[in-house]
């Protein structure tokens, strides 16, 4: 018998280019996929720069990782949340972003953390 | 004396830290995630503007194309590593991490 589904969160804090906490923390939620597991992924803070569009860093002499949040629906990772203030703070609306996504406020994201089995930080 | 930022403004007191310390004329550069700050429409730009009233500030292109900040707030100078090797020489250097 299959267990049931975890309710596993991730949540994404750092901005993409200058640690490697975020470039980690997507391989870990793409692994989770394999899983069956039922996952979602929260860009607060800074977090939300990881899926801002026209992100080049060809200048930097890297390849870059961004363009991979757009290859979680293919592992059913489809429960994407952005946190309301974070986006007005840095002047961004859903238009700018990569991927399609939900709008909370820091309240409704709470309480989605409350209802967890367990929530990671990246 | 040429002051440095790399971190975001949002989870560093850099900016707070330019603020106090660096004399009117002296130049600010912002690389890595510090460009952050030279992103238009955040709520940081009163202050990026305020700052640019008495300082030159400058931006590093590259980090700037790899986080898509395409409208810096307007005043700021955009460099390529060039010009980031020119204000090395030039000045001494305080990087506020």
């Amino acid at each position: 018998m299959a267990e049931t589904p975890k309710k596993i969160m991730f949540v994404m804090q750092k901005p993409p280019h200058g640690s490697i906490y975020p470039y980690e923390g997507l391989e870990f939620i793409l692994i989770s996929g394999a899983y069956e597991q039922d996952i979602s992924l929260v860009f607060l803070g800074d977090g939300v720069y990881n899926i801002k569009k026209d992100q080049d860093t060809s200048e930097l002499g890297i390849k870059g990782f961004v363009k991979t949040y757009r290859t979680l629906e293919g592992y059913d990772i489809e429960k994407l949340y952005v946190d309301k203030k974070s986006m007005e703070d840095r002047g961004m609306t859903v238009d700018d972003l990569i991927v399609p996504v939900e709008v909370k406020t820091s309240k409704e994201i709470n309480a989605m953390m409350n209802e967890q089995h367990a929530v990671f930080p990246c | 004396m040429l002051h440095t930022i790399n971190k975001s403004p949002f989870s560093s007191k850099s900016l707070d830290l330019v603020f106090e310390f660096a004399a009117a004329k002296e130049p600010v550069l912002l690389y890595e995630d510090g460009v952050y700050a030279a992103q238009s429409g955040t709520k940081f730009e009163p202050e990026i503007a305020r700052l640019l009233k008495t300082n030159p500030v400058y931006a590093l292109q590259a980090d700037l194309k790899a986080r898509a900040i395409n409208n810096p707030v307007n005043g700021i100078k955009v460099i390529n590593y060039d010009g980031f090797v020119d204000l090395v020489a030039e000045h001494k250097v305080q990087n506020w991490l």
